[in-house]
């Protein structure tokens, strides 16, 4: 049953083929035997899965169940959960548990999913590898010297290798979008405002938002359908009416314009996956599309608009965390400033000090003008290269990162090379555009995932494009070795 | 050589919402510590602020009552330091859009002309908790109760040239946020709170001297004498040749004592950006017309109403339009008395008194605006006198009736018009001090009218002060010249 999608699953669950606590328990034993490897959860709530599959199962019983009722699936462990550990891959936060719930997590709750546990990810959500999480780095199923992408690393590796349903994500820069796409699995990044970020560990405010990783564009169809929508207590979380995302999955593709940007198909592309993201752009033709070149001019200006503006947001967002309140505090402070620096020196990791270094100099009194305003004027030139974009095709698409996954520790001492393995995704939430990733192919024996970028609200379209493109092709059901 | 003082002030305002600035929390002052701080107030990680459109609202009356200009695209700005009573490490405010524009608040100086003081802008921030340095061995105490209460921060021009201005233009600004209703304007609660930036330089010199900012003065009192100790420092340092160095400074009320808290190389670098989990605030013309059309009549224009209306002099209008509460207590009484004159003569003498003596504001009175206007008819109808009043009045004030009449009849303290009555005991008053009248008698015209005082006083004496004292005298007059 593991084997199966959320979809069917959710059949099984409604023609009483199997229950969800017989599901949760099946996911929780491949949890113990597969995950000492792998990684991919920080917590597994045992106790409280299979406590909320019973309860998913009398609520099935009783006829009111939704699509995603009696689901196992996991949150990124920067989702805060009532009750339960919330780290942020963070050893400031190891000792947090939250006394609320964040929206998501909510929502899944009343829509009587199941949480199996909270998953591993790159500290603070800053990283592209998920290397840099307290609790060690995360596998990739289909090759364990390979890193499975970040910084939802965790909650793509666990969907990846049937350690759970789904998962949800978020996305600053491309932290669903890479790691569906190293690990072969499905992902979607909303419009920004289209899920709420209350209860949502922030990293950049500006750019973070929450989606789901799936085995599947329908899965991710469902889990959107539950996820998304309005919430008074998130102020930039926009007040749009949410369309069943499940009930376009299958329009025709026939007409649909696809736009390549030439800046994304241009030098430092590895040649293997250019031809993986060449052969499903074919198939789309195949299914009626259109493809037309496209240009976005200012596109390599997003690295380091992106490396301005997420550390600059992140510095400040950050400062919370003194040791003052809640969270790891050192010993024996002497005073005030000790108990400040000692905190947060000993309680932050690397990458995490280094963009707050970053994002505080570039605010600082001086350089203000230099980085941080130069960085939102070119935000805004990145979004309206794509506005023009979209004067002339539907969607774009492109690779998700230059290269597959690669090495674990390989980027370790240069961590330009490792921003730079972004190029494709930041403009994206730069522009607060929705962006999707599929699997597309294999490219040194490592999973290939195809970039679709949509307009603002788009979703529907985008899960539609990857919905048929999965009826068409069967990237999306490789599995690997070790499942 | 001849010193000019030039001043300008920062004035931070609570604003009397019921709930803080981004979160549903309560403002109320006093409560036990960090009982009414929720998630938002401490800072907890994945928590959003929302903003209270409540103070978006005050904020925009306030510049409606200055006449400044709303800024209707006004944006959240994230002030960053680490302060542990500073729960996310940065204070939420405004910077470079503020929601009020430029603005002006006229004063009356003590020669009775009116100068205005130009306000710079006003913006919104939250305000930051409170650390408590005391029974804690050693180490402080965090109070979040205060964190998030909305305030407006009010920056003046450097337009202000004594303290004696600065507390006139501090008590009008209290006037016209009371007046509002956006704050309650409890001082020692920490309502209101002044920061002077204050310097000074030889008269007739254009340039500015080197400022010092001393933070946090709470009473109109404290700021004056502030101001007074810091301008006769800064003197006395220049005229010894010395320079005055750019810092912050904090005075103590208590003692009176002054000393610098950082200089500005200590400052810190506060990086603001616009903050990313607020939208910009954007202001509508319907809104805008609606605060318009809801907006109370402003101290100035109460003012000019009292004196046309009701022939009140400049002084007395200024004082009884001053404050929301004491305009209102003032209307109130004389609707009942049908005489302004007497009423701000008791508003501002007997009641202002007995208020200040127990340290009770006037909405709190246990005289009533009714009560004083019906103490104040009678003394039109001549059925008590003005001492005989002020009996009645301080009954009143403990408690011992529920209104003028009331309490003559209890007391009987009715005045004797009875011509009848009065000439009996003056009758009386005459045979009992026999000396006397013969001493009245033989001394000449002129010495006469001080000599009456003492027949006069030995006849109220007599009556219990009810005798009508005009009567007294004048039959008195009669009988003594014969």
């Amino acid at each position: 049953m593991y084997q199966k999608t959320i979809a069917e699953q959710s059949q099984a669950l409604a023609s009483g083929e199997i229950s969800s606590v017989e599901l949760t328990q099946s996911y929780l034993d491949r949890i113990k035997q597969l995950d000492g490897d792998i990684n991919s959860f920080i917590t597994v709530t045992e106790e409280l899965a299979l406590s909320q599959a019973k309860a998913a199962d009398e609520r099935r019983a009783s006829g009111n169940a939704d699509a995603m009722t009696g689901i196992p699936v996991a949150h990124k462990d920067l989702f805060c959960t009532d009750g339960v550990k919330t780290s942020c891959g963070s050893k400031m936060l190891d000792n947090f548990i939250a006394p609320y719930e964040s929206t998501v997590t909510s929502k899944f709750k009343d829509a009587g999913a199941v949480m199996l546990g909270k998953t591993n990810m790159d500290e603070f959500a800053m990283g592209s590898s998920n290397e840099n999480s307290h609790y060690g780095p995360v596998k990739n199923p289909w090759d364990k010297a390979a890193i499975p992408g970040g910084s939802s690393g965790g909650s793509a590796a666990a969907v990846a290798a049937r350690l759970a349903a789904g998962a949800t994500g978020t996305d600053t820069g491309g932290s669903i979008r890479q790691p569906a796409s190293h690990c072969g699995i499905t992902g979607i990044k909303p419009t920004y405002g289209r899920v709420s970020r209350y209860g949502m560990i922030a990293y950049a405010s500006s750019l973070d938002q929450a989606g789901p990783m799936t085995r599947t564009a329908e899965d991710a169809a469902i889990m959107l359908n539950t996820m998304a929508g309005f919430d008074e207590r998130d102020s930039t979380c926009l007040n749009r009416e949410v369309p069943d995302y499940t009930a376009t999955l299958n329009d025709s593709l026939e007409g649909l314009t696809i736009g390549l940007p030439t800046e994304y198909f241009a030098s430092g592309l590895d040649s293997d996956v250019e031809q993986q993201i060449r052969n499903a752009i074919a198939e789309y033709e195949k299914l009626g599309a259109k493809v037309k070149e496209v240009s976005l001019p200012n596109a390599k200006l997003c690295i380091p608009a992106y490396y301005v503006i997420a550390p600059a947001e992140a510095s400040s967002n950050l400062s919370r965390f003194d040791g003052v309140r809640f969270g790891y505090r050192c010993e024996d402070p002497k005073d005030l400033m000790d108990l400040y620096i000692r905190s947060r020196s000993e309680g932050f990791g690397e990458e995490v000090k280094r963009r707050i270094i970053v994002g505080t100099y570039a605010l600082s009194a001086g350089f203000y003008d230099a980085y941080y305003r130069k960085a939102q004027q070119i935000r805004r030139l990145i979004r309206d290269d794509f506005l023009n974009a979209f004067k002339e095709c539907d969607v774009i698409m492109g690779p998700n990162a230059p290269t597959s996954a690669f090495d674990i520790g390989s980027l370790n001492n240069d961590p330009v090379a490792m921003y730079l393995s972004d190029i494709y995704t930041l403009s994206v939430n730069l522009a607060g555009l929705p962006g999707m990733s599929i699997p597309a192919g294999m490219a040194n024996n490592r999973p290939v995932g195809l970039q679709v970028i949509g307009q603002h609200f788009d979703e529907a379209r985008l899960l539609n494009i990857g919905h048929r493109f999965q009826q068409a092709t069967d990237w999306h059901t490789l599995t690997p070795a070790l499942v | 050589m001849q010193w000019e003082t030039v001043i300008g002030l920062e004035i931070h305002v609570q604003l009397a919402t019921k709930t803080k600035i981004f979160s549903g929390a309560s403002t109320a002052f006093g409560a036990e510590p960090n009982t009414q701080a929720c998630a938002v107030d401490l800072g907890l990680p994945g928590i959003l602020p929302v903003v209270n459109e409540e103070a978006i609202n005050m904020a925009i009356k306030f510049g409606l009552g200055i006449d400044a200009e709303i800024n209707k695209v006004n944006v959240f700005e994230r002030k960053n330091y680490f302060y542990p009573d500073l729960p996310k490490g940065y204070q939420t405010t405004q910077l470079e859009k503020p929601i009020v524009g430029a603005g002006h608040v006229d004063i009356t100086l003590a020669d009775g002309s009116t100068k205005s003081i130009r306000i710079h802008h006003a913006h919104l921030e939250e305000d930051a908790g409170k650390s408590l340095h005391e029974d804690f061995h050693g180490m402080s105490g965090i109070d979040l109760n205060r964190a998030g209460t909305p305030l407006i921060e009010i920056v003046t021009e450097p337009d202000i040239r004594s303290s004696e201005e600065a507390v006139a233009f501090a008590k009008k600004l209290h006037s016209i946020v009371t007046t509002l209703g956006i704050c309650d304007g409890e001082m020692s609660q920490g309502s209101m709170r002044f920061d002077v930036n204050v310097s000074v330089r030889p008269k007739g010199q254009e340039e500015l001297g080197t400022r010092t900012e001393t933070k946090n003065l709470n009473s109109f009192k404290f700021m004056e004498a502030a101001i007074h100790k810091e301008v006769e420092r800064q003197i006395d340092v220049l005229e010894d040749g010395g320079k005055i160095t750019q810092e912050t400074r904090l005075y103590n009320g208590d003692t009176g004592e002054a000393r610098s808290m950082r200089s500005k190389e200590e400052a810190n670098d506060y990086r603001y950006f616009p903050c990313p989990d607020l939208l910009p605030v954007v202001i509508d013309d319907s809104r805008l017309e609606k605060l318009k059309a809801d907006m109370p009549e402003m101290p100035d224009a109460k003012k000019a109403r009292f004196i046309a209306n009701f022939g009140l002099n400049d002084y007395d209008a200024e004082i009884l339009s001053g404050d929301q509460a004491t305009a209102h207590y003032f209307e109130a009484s004389v609707a009942v008395s049908q005489d302004a004159k007497l009423s701000a003569n008791w508003v501002m003498g007997e009641l202002s008194r007995s208020l200040n003596q127990s340290s009770i504001g006037i909405s709190a009175s246990p005289v009533t605006a009714e009560m004083l206007g019906g103490l104040i008819q009678r003394i039109k109808d001549n059925t008590i006198s003005g001492k005989i009043a002020k009996e009645v009045f301080e009954a009143l004030w403990n408690g011992e009736g529920t209104s003028a009449d009331d309490v003559i009849e209890k007391k009987g303290l009715k005045q004797v018009t009875d011509t009848g009555a009065i000439e009996t005991m003056i009758d009386e008053v005459l045979a009992a001090n026999a000396q006397q009248v013969d001493n009245y008698r033989a001394a000449p015209e002129d010495k006469r009218g001080k000599m009456i005082g003492f027949f006069v006083g030995k006849c109220m004496q007599a009556s219990k002060g009810k005798a009508n004292p005009g009567m007294v005298n004048q039959i008195l007059k009669q009988k003594l010249d014969g």
